[in-house]
């Protein structure tokens, strides 16, 4: 009795420590604790610094229209761009945004489309060791340095071709076409790549040419991925600063036509911001373009974003 | 199927791929990520509270930022005073004479660079922060060589800036469109000069430069184009232009005949450590104003033989 009662309580205790050894955690547990408690840091750190980029933007960028009063309709219809005589129109430089902008995708969209086509379906070959490089180097080259190119190469040009100074809406939409291409070139090629093979089997097998399997079935079912491409591209013609501020000019007035001298949102912020006080007119009228770009930025991932959807919807059908 | 997701950019792919990275790279980011933090709170608060030691030796930390004009004197005679005093940690930034007078004011850096008065800024308090003045800076108009144009009257100046005279022909030069380059509004050598020639009118719209080296460009570049630079930014692509006669030279300036020049100002906030003090000292010392002063195209502020104060009234020394 005595025997089974000191057997049982030493089961009791083996088992104690059983369970115990058991429930602690492992060494890959307290592995698995601590990358994941880093992963969460590194997470919280960038939504912290987003959103106090985003409230500090934000809070700047309304200061001209909770502080020094001015209507809201004014600055983004105003074509009076003076903000050290207090006059903040800043539509001149929505419209040279905008313009610079279209403009430059209306260019590029047929050559990437193009480039993106001979990659995919005329000479998948030589569009992985041939064009593939050149286009990643294209994204590689700085800002500064298509700039430079403008300003030595481009404007030149283009004061030869169309008089006047060279400086203007169409040298930047020059300029941004080349900036542009190789993000909307690089996604319509994944795009086209993502077309199931058995789409283009099915429209050869039908007797398609391949001129008619690429443009009615290729690029059909890659449309919302090229639209989001375009997109994109847009999206960093719109954002662009130095290479556009280097060859538009910089006149602060309504771009009339494409060669006299303008101004996009970006260019006006980095010609400005040196010579700006902090808290004044000046330099809260430059913290609202600021805001604008961001809102425009917002707009462009959203649209992404829609489309990705609508795309998503029509194929599930 | 054909989703959009599939199709996304290189540049999605690859952010895909930092979830994929081991635990370890990931450890040693997050590593970066905070000590980065770190780094930075450490500077932000030790560089409010340096003042020069106790001991024999100067020491501590200069910071100077603001105008670019006075950006290259600044750092070149930084340099020389810190073989001198070695313990010494002296920063000489640009970022322009607003950026300067608002960072000085906010006690965010020691010396404040600018090309104006600080009366002259609105939302500076100029009662607060103390004047160094270190050099004088002579400006002229600048044209291309092609307008043939070395003289002008005043009152013509003003009508070309004001955009009521729009040919060269009408001043006795080419039949040539005048092409205005003017610098972004609020930079000080832009201020300077509509003080001197535009008098409180305001300038037509027009092209906007940030900064002499690029005016320097593209003025030699631009059939027709016409701007304003500091002296020692004269080349021989560019003609500067004599007012009623008075050819821009420094002999000119100190006796006021040339008017358009302004002094370059150190701003400092209160009392100022020992080391800016020391470097304060220096610039003004001989060493700097007659050689190196003089060197790099700037004018000594000993030579003056008048004084202009903040309204720009103008008396005999």
């Amino acid at each position: 009795m005595e025997q089974t009662n000191f057997q049982l309580k030493k089961q009791d205790a083996q088992s104690h420590e059983w369970d115990a050894r058991l429930h602690r955690a492992t060494r890959a547990t307290r592995e698995d604790w601590i990358g994941r408690g880093i992963s969460y840091l590194c997470i919280g750190v960038i939504i912290l610094v987003v959103a106090s980029m985003l409230w500090f933007i934000t809070s700047k960028g309304i200061a001209t229209f909770t502080q020094n009063h001015v209507s809201l309709w004014k600055f983004l219809s105003g074509t009076n761009w003076a903000p050290d005589q207090g006059n903040i129109g800043a539509l001149p430089m929505i419209v040279g945004s905008f313009a610079v902008t279209f403009a430059a995708a209306i260019v590029a969209t047929p050559f990437a489309v193009g480039t993106a086509i001979f990659m995919t379906e005329i000479s998948p070959n030589k569009g992985r060791k041939v064009l593939q490089p050149v286009i990643e180097l294209l994204v590689g080259i700085p800002s500064v340095v298509y700039g430079f190119i403008g300003l030595a190469v481009v404007v030149p040009f283009m004061r030869h071709l169309v008089g006047g100074s060279g400086f203007g809406i169409i040298s930047a939409t020059f300029v941004l076409f080349v900036m542009v291409l190789p993000t909307i070139t690089t996604m319509t090629v994944d795009s086209l790549r993502a077309v199931p093979r058995h789409y283009k089997e099915a429209s050869l097998a039908l007797g398609a040419t391949r001129w008619q399997t690429v443009s009615r079935v290729i690029l059909r079912s890659a449309t919302p991925g090229i639209l989001t491409a375009v997109i994109f591209g847009m999206a960093r013609a719109f954002g662009e600063a130095l290479a556009v501020q280097m060859v538009i000019g910089n006149a602060a007035i309504m771009p009339k036509n494409l060669i006299s001298p303008a101004s996009t949102l970006t260019s006006q912020l980095t010609t400005g911001i040196g010579d700006t006080i902090d808290g004044t007119l000046p330099n809260n009228a430059l913290w609202s373009l600021a805001l604008i770009l961001l809102l425009m930025s917002l707009f462009f991932n959203a649209l992404v974003r829609f489309i990705a959807k609508r795309g998503q919807l029509k194929n599930g059908r | 199927m054909l989703s959009l997701r599939s199709g996304g950019s290189t540049i999605l792919k690859k952010r895909h791929g930092v979830t994929e990275m081991n635990k370890g790279s990931k450890l040693a980011m997050g590593i970066v990520a905070i000590s980065l933090l770190l780094v930075g709170c450490g500077k932000a608060t030790s560089s409010s509270s340096s003042k020069g030691s106790s001991s024999e030796a100067l020491s501590g930390k200069v910071t100077a930022v603001g105008s670019t004009a006075l950006q290259p004197l600044a750092a070149k005679a930084g340099a020389n005073f810190t073989a001198k005093n070695s313990k010494v940690t002296l920063t000489v930034q640009g970022g322009g004479s607003g950026t300067g007078l608002s960072q000085v004011q906010a006690g965010a850096v020691s010396i404040g660079d600018s090309d104006i008065f600080a009366e002259e800024k609105d939302g500076i308090k100029a009662d607060k922060l103390t004047d160094h003045k270190v050099a004088v800076v002579g400006m002229a108009p600048v044209v291309n060589k092609d307008t043939g144009i070395k003289n002008l009257k005043m009152a013509q100046l003003k009508q070309i800036f004001t955009g009521k005279i729009t040919n060269w022909k009408e001043v006795g030069g080419k039949d040539q469109k005048i092409v205005i380059i003017n610098r972004a509004q609020g930079s000080g050598t832009r201020a300077t000069f509509e003080n001197a020639v535009l008098k409180g009118t305001d300038a037509v719209k027009s092209q906007e430069q940030d900064s002499n080296g690029a005016v320097q460009k593209i003025v030699g570049s631009t059939p027709g184009a016409v701007s304003y630079l500091a002296f020692s930014y004269f080349t021989n692509k560019l003609q500067a232009v004599s007012i009623d006669g008075v050819t821009p030279t420094d002999n000119n300036v100190e006796t006021n005949k040339w008017k358009i020049w302004s002094y370059e100002h150190m701003y400092t906030k209160g009392t100022p450590d020992k080391a800016t003090t020391a470097f304060l000292k220096y610039m003004d010392s001989k060493t700097v104003q007659d050689s190196l002063v003089k060197d790099m195209g700037y004018i000594s502020i000993h030579d003056m033989k008048v004084s202009k104060d903040a309204k720009g009234a103008v008396t005999q020394n």
